[in-house]
């Protein structure tokens, strides 16, 4: 399994090669709550950095989801849509949102690394 | 004041308790040269008897509808409300209760928009209903708003027998959010050619039925060319009554379906609050509106309800919203509710047979008197006529005479050259002495 | 005598441990199904006498299948609705502190003063010789309107306070437009503080929405609106007083900054009830507010509407008012409903937001209100809602954490959950064992700018010795806090009807109406 990064949204990125899996992180579920609903984007769909990607949604909350990193959709979790509830049990696993092919690998390198995310997570605190 | 509880002496020490010795100084933050000292305008206040008095007074110079033969319709109707209705909705718990937000404290309210919602599925052959809209005419606007989320286009086409005030209503939020409205000219005799409109660029085809001149549409093969061209199909009615007898929206492929819901349960209140009844395709419910109520289980697994679906809404979505809506029409929708109940799909067909018979009758009198003519092939309970004359004339003329002839079309349509239509409605409530009436003060103006 | 031989008249041994009942009842809590488990098909409960014979006239679009809604007679569909409505808290049942909502008193004599048939058998459509005097109680209600905000106009007919708003915004836009500045101003700034309706009405129109954080005692600096402001500015949506129970008291020097940037200054007026008769809005500079007849006027929340939001407008946006308005004229009062009507009077009317007049059945309950309150019953009203509040405040602040400090608050008092930190309780638990103690719960978790909010309203309906008791009530909770009683609050409401809803399974696979249970050879399969 390759290197994880976080952004300050609380995404993660797991890079694979020049494909990275996203999704949100342990943290970002746990403020959320039960999370009820997801949309995803269609495989195909060109994202720019910052861009909307997703959104998720509990019972009290809607967030959009802005792709980390520039690229194409490879290919979404479908299995969110009925089973929701991944993102809660599993966010770093199985509750993964989508797969990028990475168009430009200069911008991994603004991202945190784990520690600094845990860093970061104390100092929102 | 009698709806003040405090006494001077309460006042005093609770101004001790909180520390400070006159009340203005809870009111410091108000700039101090902007305080009011009184509202010299304005008369100071009155006993019951005295506002009984007043408003009385104000209310005796309205002619009401149940004390002449009456037979006014466009978009409010003037139906039998059973008496049960207006107690229930008058008891304290429903009256004076608010919007859901603790269901275990609401089940209620909630109960009830659980049926309200299954009612107006049902009648409109839809998937889903929302728990109502502040009345038809904002739910039209919200549905073209809507049809504009879902196609991710924003151009809506009106037909020309869209009820006026409804058109105004789009048109006037469609220009402030930036969107293209199509209106159709006014359509008299469902002749219009919708179908030539609907093409890739179109969001959305709004056509009423029946329609604001009484016609009864058939929209399928509307539907058809909206769905060929990815364009919704928005149904509209204002006569929610005539879908006990016809054949409803969304079995003729409408995508959303909205109207008026007054005629059952609400009285006419010149002309409010009323409700709104909005349903739509299960695959758009995300897109949809408006409050949701949705069946649920409490922590020992009994069954209760709850509002549902929020994140679509403004307290939470913010600015990103599909509506700015905060309310629906809560007391009107359990009105309709408890009507609803009451009258059953038995009850509900039997009194729209009514309604179309005696709207036939009338127009079979209509129809001898010389000069006059009814317009409509088909109809439910309200139909134009043509006079030989001005037809809002005529109207004063005839309440001169205590009947309520119907509705001048130039009232609603100042410019489009009907001054010699009117619209005639008539309904449960309509005698044979009301329509004998209704020929001989009309014969008397002609 | 007879009670020798009869019933016994004293309670006997008593019974400590409930037991449980056939029925599910609990005594007078009844479970209640729905009208379409109980109703049949062939029943209705209103009788109408058989059409005579007539030829249909439908244009062949007759309904051809069943709509598949049964009928209740009226003794079930009474009893139905009876005991639904005995499952729902409202004003009448007890202190209803829902902050912001202005859950005061709803005076019966409106009820029936609305119920008069010259009001409410009246169509908004018959000839306008014919109701003179529903035009009479719209122009009235303007005047007290008016005269109460000190300001030019009033647009009588949005439905409720959210359609108000948009009512408001598209004047402002309609004023910009006319000036030439459309494609230049378009942004509204929304303090943090702001209801959710704000945002979402600015962006309904394509405005583009900025947001204004709010400073550190919970106002909004002018300061930094005036940095916010400038040539792009269309306007600012204030709430004033604002979420936080707090009046603006900057609120002249913003009006100053939005109007120098050549912006117009919207006032959220939900919470109009806490200054009317004190100061008017007119007098601070406002351009457009919309009053909630449900909230300062008390007309019945009704369980969620129906409401009625009439705006107010300056002089500057007064031509832009929609249509309808009504005219005092030498002959009585007209009717003035559409824009080309409307420009003969020198308006500039931006279109319509209704059909029809609006909300008349709240015109009249609201007028009646105002009338029994009269010009010093209407301060006084105030100055009580602002005085229960500050009571309030001055009873829990030892024991509550309060976001900005212990200082004079409006008609409600915001706390926060900092005094809740790491006791296991949150927000939302003391929110339902209040429940328990027969109270509906405060507003919760708004405004969003204070952490876990408790926001409390009382109004001016509240007896001294109602709020002491209030007081005492929520003193016990916060003790009972303190002692590590966290059951009393997490498993809350033991007492209510049903116990926490599971709001995440209604989410996550929504039902949202009846479908009958599948027949049973179905279901087999």
């Amino acid at each position: 399994m390759g290197e994880t990064k976080y952004t300050e949204d609380h995404e993660y990125i797991r890079i694979e090669g020049d494909v990275v899996v996203v999704g949100i992180s342990d943290y970002a579920q746990s403020q959320l709550g039960d999370v009820v609903f997801v949309e995803l984007p269609k495989a195909g769909k060109k994202l720019a950095k910052g861009e909307e990607a997703a959104v998720v949604e509990s019972v009290k909350a809607a967030s959009e989801v802005y792709a980390p990193v520039s690229g194409e959709v490879l290919e979404v979790n479908a299995a969110l849509e009925a089973q929701p509830g991944t993102i809660n049990e599993d966010p770093e696993g199985t509750g993964w949102f989508i797969k990028l092919k990475l168009s430009d690998a200069s911008e991994l390198s603004g991202l945190m690394s784990e520690a600094d995310y845990k860093t970061y997570l104390a100092s929102i605190h | 004041m009698r709806y003040l509880p405090l006494t001077q002496d309460d006042r005093a020490g609770m101004l001790a308790k909180i520390g400070v010795d006159h009340i203005d100084a809870l009111f410091a933050d108000i700039p101090a040269d902007k305080l009011l000292s009184s509202l010299p305008k304005l008369p100071a206040h009155k006993g019951e008897i005295e506002v009984e008095r007043v408003m009385g007074r104000m209310a005796a110079r309205n002619v009401t509808a149940s004390s002449v033969p009456f037979f006014v319709g466009a978009g409010a109707y003037k139906h039998h409300v059973p008496a049960t209705v207006d107690h229930l909705i008058q008891r304290s718990e429903f009256l004076t209760s608010y919007t859901p937000y603790q269901p275990e404290i609401a089940q209620g309210t909630l109960q009830y928009l659980f049926e309200f919602q299954t009612q107006v599925a049902a009648l409109t052959g839809m998937d889903v209903a929302n728990a109502s809209m502040y009345d038809g005419s904002t739910g039209c606007g919200e549905a073209v708003l809507m049809a504009h989320r879902v196609t991710k286009r924003n151009k809506a086409v009106l037909s020309g027998g869209l009820h006026p005030h409804y058109a105004s209503v789009v048109q006037t939020l469609s220009e402030m959010a930036q969107a293209e409205v199509v209106s159709l000219a006014p359509d008299l005799l469902a002749g219009e050619d919708l179908l030539s409109h609907i093409d890739e660029t179109v969001s959305c085809v709004v056509v009423q039925t029946p329609d604001f001149f009484g016609n009864i549409r058939n929209l399928r093969a509307i539907a058809d060319k909206c769905h060929a061209h990815g364009a919704l199909l928005i149904a509209v009615f204002t006569e929610v009554m005539s879908l006990g007898l016809l054949t409803p929206p969304g079995e003729m492929g409408a995508d959303i379906v909205v109207g008026e819901g007054q005629s059952i349960g609400n009285a006419l209140n010149f002309g409010g609050p009323y409700v709104g009844l909005f349903a739509t395709k299960s695959a758009y419910v995300r897109q949809m509106p408006g409050r949701l109520c949705g069946e649920t289980m409490d922590a020992e697994g009994t069954r209760g309800y709850v509002l549902t679906l929020s994140t679509r809404e403004q307290h939470i979505r913010r600015d990103k919203a599909t509506s700015n809506i905060c309310t629906n029409s809560g007391l009107c929708s359990l009105a309709f509710t408890i009507h609803m109940s009451l009258l059953g799909q038995t009850g509900l067909k039997r009194v729209a047979e009514i309604n179309h018979a005696n709207a036939v009758a009338l127009a079979d009198l209509l129809d001898g008197v010389s000069g006059v003519s009814v317009l409509n092939t088909s109809f439910f309970n309200e139909f134009i006529v043509r006079v030989p004359g001005n037809a809002a004339h005529f109207v004063e003329q005839m309440a001169a005479r205590d009947v309520m002839a119907g509705v001048p079309v130039s009232r609603l349509l100042p410019d489009a050259g009907l001054d010699d239509v009117m619209l005639v409605a008539s309904t449960e409530v309509n005698t044979d002495e009301d329509r004998a009436a209704f020929v001989d003060a009309l014969k008397e103006v002609l | 005598m007879l009670n020798r031989q009869g019933r016994p008249t004293t309670p006997g041994t008593s019974v400590t441990a409930a037991h449980l009942t056939f029925t599910g009842n609990k005594a007078l809590a009844q479970i209640e199904p729905l009208i379409f488990e109980t109703g049949r098909l062939d029943v209705t409960g209103v009788d109408y006498a058989a059409p005579k014979p007539f030829t249909s006239r439908l244009g062949g679009m007759e309904r051809k299948n069943e709509i598949g809604l049964p009928g209740l007679s009226e003794p079930e569909a009474m009893r139905h609705y009876v005991r639904l409505s005995q499952k729902n808290y409202g004003i009448d049942t007890g202190l209803f502190p829902l902050g912001s909502c202005t859950m005061k008193h709803n005076p019966r004599l409106n009820e029936k003063i609305a119920r008069m048939p010259g009001f409410g058998d009246v169509h908004p459509l018959q000839p306008v010789s014919t109701v003179q005097g529903a035009l009479e109680v719209m122009h009235t209600l303007s005047h007290w309107l008016m005269e109460l905000t000190g300001m030019d106009a009033v647009a009588l007919s949005p439905k409720a306070g959210a359609h108000g708003e948009l009512c408001g915004m598209m004047a402002i836009k309609a004023a910009i437009a006319a000036k030439g500045e459309s494609a230049m101003r378009n942004v509204v700034l929304v303090p943090d503080s702001a209801h959710g309706t704000n945002p979402a009405t600015a962006a309904l129109i394509h405005f583009v929405v900025k947001a204004v954080p709010v400073r550190d005692d919970g106002t909004v600096d002018p300061k930094v609106v005036a940095e916010l402001a400038g040539p792009d500015t269309a306007a600012i949506m204030l709430t004033n007083p604002n979420t936080c129970g707090l009046f603006e008291r900057d609120v002249l020097a913003i009006a100053d900054a939005i109007h120098a940037a050549g912006g117009y200054f919207y006032a959220d007026g939900a919470n109009f009830n806490a200054i009317v008769g004190k100061t008017r809005p007119g007098d601070l500079g406002v351009d457009a507010m919309h009053i909630n007849l449900h909230k300062t006027f008390s007309t019945p929340h009704g369980g969620g509407g129906p409401g009625a939001g009439p705006v107010v407008l300056s002089e500057r946006l007064a031509p832009f008012a929609p249509v309808p308005f009504v005219r005092h004229t030498d002959e009585g009062f007209e009717l003035v409903e559409d824009s080309a009507q409307a420009t003969q009077h020198g308006a500039q009317a931006f279109g319509r937001m209704t059909a029809f007049h609006g909300q008349m059945g709240m015109y009249v309950r609201a007028l009646a209100y105002m009338l029994s309150h009269g010009a010093d019953g209407l301060r006084q009203a105030s100055e009580d809602a602002v005085l229960n509040a500050n009571y309030i405040r001055a009873g829990l602040a030892d024991l509550m954490s309060l976001p900005f400090g212990n200082r004079p608050c409006m008609h409600e008092v915001l706390f926060d959950d900092a005094w809740l930190k790491d006791a296991g309780v949150t927000t939302l638990d003391f929110a339902k064992a209040m429940i328990d103690e027969g109270y509906h719960p405060m507003t919760v978790y708004f405004p969003l700018v204070v952490h876990g909010a408790m926001l409390i309203e009382p109004t001016e309906s509240e007896s001294r010795a109602s709020l002491d008791l209030f007081i005492a009530t929520l003193r016990d909770l916060a003790f009972s806090v303190q002692r590590g009683e966290t059951e009393r609050f997490t498993g809350a409401p033991y007492h209510a009807p049903v116990k926490r809803m599971d709001e995440t399974r209604a989410a996550r696979s929504p039902v949202l109406k009846y479908a009958p249970p599948a027949p049973i050879a179905e279901a087999a399969e």
